[in-house]
């Protein structure tokens, strides 16, 4: 017994410090975990409290007169990093770009293009019959291919551009200085007179930094006379008179003017192909078309139905302003370039792109509901305007067709005038969603509005042929 | 003596070493104002900046902190939240995994819908259908005035 005890109290105190070893061991190996793990998330917080700290480095000097965006990406190399992006491309259900593989010729070096228009859908040849968009029509791709893509145009070879092109298929506000020796309202009238090609050896970038932002302090300017002049006229048919864009507009609106410098309908005024917006009555598509009928402006002739007709550019600006959400104040960039945030920066998303390709950062940002849903929403809106558009096409087409025939069994111009008229009605409503690049999505109500005021002039026009006839009939009867 | 001497050292180096790391870490991040209810530490981390700013411009300033409405109105349920959040936040903003534009979960939105409740009860009895939270929930409030305390 004695023994036993002996031993057992010999052995237990043996026992006990290596079972104190290990719990020596273990906390301490536990505790040095722990440290190791303090350390990381010290690092990181370190870190993550530099990332506030400087918004930008200056290492380059900006000036009124750096253009290369290169240059002033030295100081915003994420703002840079975005606008390089825009040579993506990518398609949406309804719209985006989708790159085509081509031959390169010597008159065209591109390999790679945008899917043509006019493939998919030959109405638009009938309906642009003899003029030049009828001959190469594509989908426009990124801002980065925006030069290119206006040079190597197969319309460069039906027509003559003029240097007006320039103004947004460029970074034209050097040129602007240049040519007008500091002044760019001067610069802009002289170039708009040069032909393309000339034109063209002045400028050097697609649209740049220098476009939309103020060297020194970055604020959003406009650098574009004929938007200057044309929201001034604007501004007076709402009431507001001697409207200086870059003195009034506040930094939101500022936000939806710099992409309506380009983003609009507008026409070439006179011999000096002066670039202007028709906006003296009014954005609406009534007020524009009453406009170009008080100028008497036409883009060409109907090559089958002699018609002096006009072609839509691409009024996203005009439309946008009948929307819901310029009504409630939101702006281009709020979706096209939304907020985004690169550690504790938030800076606008400068990779200009459809909002669909983006959903969280475009949408959700203020609606509070799925990508999914939200996507669903947005090509419901364009699947409707989409069957709507080609209604009215088919319309068109068919009036088109009518007058021909009208023409060809000998219908005497007067005979003719009131469908012509009804005709180019027609087109331009039409052709003012068909180019307008959203497919309904910037105003949903005003575009569904527009294609059936497009189908109503159309179907008068029919109408006005068919009452024609038959009072020709009658008259040959008596 | 010597071997039990060390390994105690070792103990008390790593301990201490942890805890020291610990406290300073805890200290330098601010970790003791995330116990506070000043709206400025919600904005710490910077992810908050926005609504922060928001809310400084919105209506509810005068009235109400992040934690009025972010938090339920008892002691227990707001630190249990507060710690829950806190834990969550800093999880995922440093292992930089959150959904971005941020959103509120669902127990977060029941939350806040329970603080506009809690001030404007008197207001909206009349309005509140039945006190059946499935029809409650249908004419939740931050449907229609998401944009009160701060817009996004």
């Amino acid at each position: 017994m004695e023994n036993e005890e002996n031993t057992v109290s010999k052995k237990a105190p043996a026992k006990s410090r290596l079972y104190g070893g290990k719990v020596v061991v273990s906390v301490a190996f536990l505790a040095f975990a722990a440290a190791i793990l303090g350390l990381g998330l010290l690092t990181n917080i370190l870190e993550r409290k530099n990332e506030a700290k400087n918004p930008f480095f200056r290492v380059v000097e900006l000036t009124d007169d750096t253009t290369d965006p290169e240059v002033w990406g030295k100081n915003f190399p994420l703002q840079y990093d975005g606008y390089k992006k825009t040579v993506d491309q990518v398609r949406t259900r309804f719209g985006g770009s989708e790159a085509v593989h081509k031959t390169p010729k010597d008159s065209d070096p591109r390999s790679m293009v945008a899917q043509s228009r006019l493939e998919e859908d030959p109405r638009l040849k009938t309906m642009w019959d003899g003029y030049a968009f009828a001959v190469d029509f594509r989908e426009e791709r990124g801002h980065a291919f925006m030069l290119e893509d206006q040079m190597f145009t197969e319309r460069q070879n039906v027509v003559k551009q003029p240097g007006s092109c320039i103004n947004c298929h460029a970074s034209a506000y050097a040129a602007y200085k240049k040519l007008g020796g500091g002044d760019i309202v001067a610069g802009f009238q002289a170039l708009n007179k040069l032909p393309y090609f000339e034109a063209k050896k002045e400028i050097s970038h697609p649209v740049a930094c220098i476009d939309c932002h103020d060297s020194q302090t970055m604020a959003l300017r406009i650098t574009r006379p004929a938007f200057m002049d044309g929201i001034k006229a604007y501004k007076a048919s709402q009431g507001i008179q001697n409207y200086d864009v870059n003195r009034d507009a506040t930094r939101q609106e500022m936000r939806s003017y710099v992409c309506g410098q380009c983003h609009v309908e507008y026409y070439f005024k006179g011999a000096d192909k002066q670039l202007t917006y028709p906006w003296e009555k009014g954005l609406k598509v009534e007020n524009i078309m009453a406009y170009y009928d008080e100028v008497k402006h036409k883009d060409w002739s109907h090559k089958q139905t002699g018609a002096e007709v006009l072609k839509a550019q691409h009024p996203e600006f005009e439309m946008f302003n009948q929307g819901i959400h310029s009504r409630a104040g939101v702006s281009c960039a709020d979706c096209h370039m939304p907020y985004k945030r690169e550690g504790a920066m938030k800076i606008s998303d400068h990779h200009v792109r459809s909002p669909l390709l983006n959903i969280s950062q475009s949408c959700q940002t203020c609606h509070s509901t799925s990508e999914a849903e939200l996507k669903f929403r947005a090509e419901a809106i364009q699947e409707r305007t989409f069957n709507m558009r080609n209604i009215a096409m088919d319309a068109l087409v068919q009036l088109i067709d009518d007058l021909r025939k009208a023409k060809e069994r000998g219908a005497t111009d007067e005979d003719l005038a009131a469908a012509r008229d009804f005709q180019r009605k027609a087109q331009f409503y039409l052709d003012f969603v068909e180019a307008e690049n959203s497919m309904g999505f910037h105003a949903p109500a005003e575009a569904v509005r527009i294609l059936g005021e497009s189908v109503n002039f159309t179907r008068q026009g029919q109408l006005s042929l068919k009452n024609g006839k038959t009072l020709l009939a009658t008259a040959a009867a008596h | 003596m010597n071997l039990q001497f060390l390994k105690l050292a070792v103990l008390g180096i790593a301990v201490g070493g942890a805890l020291a790391i610990g406290v300073y870490t805890f200290v330098y991040a601010k970790g003791y104002s995330y116990l506070s209810n000043d709206p400025g530490n919600c904005a710490n981390c910077h992810i908050m900046n926005e609504q922060f700013d928001g809310w400084q411009k919105g209506s509810h300033k005068n009235v109400a902190t992040c934690n009025d409405c972010h938090t339920p109105h008892d002691t227990v349920g707001k630190y249990m939240t507060k710690a829950s959040n806190g834990f969550w936040h800093s999880y995922y903003f440093t292992t930089n995994t959150f959904h971005e534009p941020i959103q509120l979960t669902e127990r977060s939105r029941q939350i806040t819908e329970e603080s506009c409740r809690h001030c404007h009860q008197n207001m909206v009895d009349a309005i509140t259908v039945s006190l059946d939270k499935k029809h409650t929930d249908e004419v939740s409030c931050l449907r229609c005035h998401r944009s009160v305390g701060h817009l996004h």
